[in-house]
């Protein structure tokens, strides 16, 4: 078998086997609250960095606003549960057309935003995301949509006016937020997670990804063997802005009063401290670094509040330069090449090591 | 039509960067199924041919034409359909990718399913991966890189490096192949290997070269005509060891 199907097998088992014990454990009541409680939104978590790896590590472009489109599909999909929420039966239907609507409708403004901006060569993609992912939250925390016997009326900044308070029922609240049906559970979760896990991968080990990888490695070559070079970075981010939309679906499902100011910045950096840590293009990795980065802190810091904030920057800045920065590379080799690590990896290393190659460029 | 037109015949081609004219009204033609040398001294704006040749630059004025169909202007993933692949002086292989899928990569266009059926994994997608993987590890055969496959590109040694990027340029089928300096940084013993190599994938794959050398016992080996450029301009043209016997060839060349 292929080396990459094989890690994909892996790293597929692996987490169908996690997600499913700890589902059936805290179905068992074997859990404490507080871990049950972290399952869902640590799920969730896990999609949007898988998906985030697609545009940053696969596609090498910096996305500054995935949390933008998360906010999308949570409204969108909110919003279609609640207009429907007596209509279309039964819930796992109109779940699923919640969060289908919600992916579409972020893909939809991944391609407005991807068109523009995807066809330029160069880092103009995390300005504009940034902004974006800002935007969104400041348009969601600003919408207003009130159902009456009239049918549906909708306000901006502003409730709208002249409802027929007997039949009056309150959808978005502005910056109060939305009360969609709690339909997400920690099953749904699994499943969501195992599709977008499964598409990714098989999108990434494709012809697709191979040219997503191109475009990454050297533009130029990408181009000087025919590779559509703006169709595979659109392509991608698209999915990817799908994924983080369907992610967002789960997200307002499961939370009793969701406002938008959840979806800032902070969230979007969270996300991409995950997928950093992780290591660029492997979803394993966002996997794991997802779940350690999320859960521990959880688990273990919840009164640290802004501190861990400031961890995770100092973690990501340490990576960067371990990473990077020219000492930090020496240190590593230094480290790599001890006498401990060289009798170490002897034992566990039976892929003959490649040759040393030359540097480029 | 094109039966009788040369391979790729560039006609008054010239690029200005600012108040410097790196090419100055190049004219070549280069019949089909030749082996072209373009060489002169460093700075002389050979890679810049190239770069017009392939669309990365646009040229200021002048026209390129691709056995008779004019393909000045056109993106480079066009050119590339077109059917010019190229390697690039300072190697461009796609570093983080294994040997084999830079290979494939060059072979995107001969792949035929869509992303679709590529996230789906319906049938087409397991057919057309098999055909184009046998491809490619043919392809990496004829460079001795088959015993690589699954190496990371960055993690070649630089002679193999420099082989890997023809292979992938070779993928994509081309009509023409341009070689930027293919013999950079290579021992003797290499670049007569390359030599071999270069004329075998001109039969085998029926293919014109057009490369850029400063090597000269390589451009004397296996070119059969040579353009020497000078500051931009047109020095010499014509057979190969007339034109480096030329004086004026000599002195552009000593007087570096
Ligand atoms: N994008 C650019 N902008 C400005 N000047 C450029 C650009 N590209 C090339 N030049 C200039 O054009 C001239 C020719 O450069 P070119 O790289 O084509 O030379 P060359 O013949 O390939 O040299 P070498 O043998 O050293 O590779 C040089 O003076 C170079 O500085
Ligand atoms: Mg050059």
């Amino acid at each position: 078998m292929r080396k990459t199907t094989k890690n994909n097998l892996i790293t597929f088992g692996g987490t169908t086997v996690l997600a499913v014990v700890m589902a059936v454990l805290s179905a068992a009541g074997a859990l404490n609250s507080k871990t049950s409680g972290l399952l869902i939104p640590m799920g969730i978590y896990i999609i949007l960095a898988i998906s985030l790896n697609l545009t940053v590590g696969i596609l090498g472009e910096l996305s500054l606003g995935h949390a933008g489109f998360m906010c999308i599909g949570a409204y969108v999909s909110g919003a279609f549960s609640l207009v429907f929420q007596n209509t279309i039966s039964p819930v796992w239907l109109r779940f699923s057309l919640a969060i289908i609507f919600g992916a579409v409708m972020a893909a939809v403004f991944g391609i407005l935003i991807g068109i523009p901006v995807l066809r330029l060569r160069g880092d103009y993609l995390a300005i504009v995301t940034l902004g974006f992912g800002e935007i969104m939250k400041s348009i969601a925390n600003n919408i207003y949509l009130t159902e009456d016997k009239n049918g549906l009326h909708f306000g901006f900044t502003n409730p709208p006016s002249g409802i027929d308070s007997e039949t009056k029922r309150e959808l978005l609240k502005g910056p109060i937020g939305m009360a969609a049906p709690q339909d997400t559970t920690i099953w749904a979760v699994i499943a969501v997670l195992l599709i977008c896990l499964a598409i990714l991968m098989m999108f990434i080990d494709s012809r697709s990804g191979r040219a997503c990888m191109a475009v990454r490695d050297n533009y130029i070559a990408a181009q000087s063997v025919g590779i559509n070079v703006t169709k595979y970075r659109l392509m991608a981010f698209t999915l990817s802005a799908a994924i983080a939309g369907a992610a967002g679906a789960l997200y307002s499902h499961s939370i009793s009063l969701l406002a938008a100011k959840k979806f800032d910045y902070n969230l979007s950096i969270l996300i991409l401290v995950f997928v950093v840590l992780g290591g660029l293009g492997s979803l394993r990795g966002s996997i794991i670094a997802t779940i350690i980065l999320y859960a521990l802190p959880e688990l273990f810091l919840r009164e640290a509040g802004n501190l861990r904030m400031l961890l995770y920057a100092i973690i990501l800045i340490v990576m960067m330069l371990w990473t990077n920065a020219p000492f930090g590379i020496r240190l590593r080799e230094r480290i790599l090449n001890s006498g401990f690590v060289m009798k170490l990896k002897a034992k566990f290393n039976r892929k003959k090591a490649g040759a040393g190659g030359a540097e480029n460029e | 039509m094109s039966e009788n037109n040369p391979a790729l015949e560039v006609r008054n081609l010239s690029i200005q960067f600012g108040g410097l004219k790196a090419v100055d009204d190049l004219s070549m033609t280069i019949e089909k199924g030749a082996l072209y040398g373009l060489i002169g001294p460093n700075g002389a704006g050979k890679t810049t041919v190239f770069n017009m040749l392939t669309g990365v630059y646009k040229p200021t004025s002048g026209s390129v034409l691709l056995e008779g169909e004019n393909i000045t202007g056109r993106s480079p993933t066009e050119i590339n359909k077109a059917g010019i692949a190229r390697t690039f002086q300072n190697i461009r292989l796609f570093k983080a990718m294994s040997v084999l899928d830079n290979v494939k990569a060059g072979l995107h266009n001969e792949t035929h399913y869509t992303a679709i059926e590529g996230a789906l994994r319906l049938p087409r997608y397991f057919r057309e991966e098999k055909r184009v993987t046998e491809k490619a590890k043919e392809l990496l055969g004829v460079f001795g890189l088959e015993k690589e496959l699954d190496t990371k590109a960055q993690n070649l040694p630089y002679g193999k490096q420099r082989k890997l990027e023809i292979a992938r340029a070779l993928a994509t089928d081309p009509k023409v192949l341009l070689l930027d300096e293919p013999a950079a940084g290579m021992n003797p013993n290499e670049t007569a290997e390359l030599m071999d190599t270069i004329r075998f994938v001109r039969e085998k794959f029926d293919v014109t070269v057009l490369l850029i050398e400063h090597d000269m016992r390589l451009v004397s080996g296996i070119c059969e005509r040579v353009t020497v450029l000078n500051f931009g301009q047109e020095l010499a043209q014509g057979e190969t060891s007339a034109v480096l016997n030329d004086p004026k060839v000599i002195t552009a060349y000593l007087g570096e």
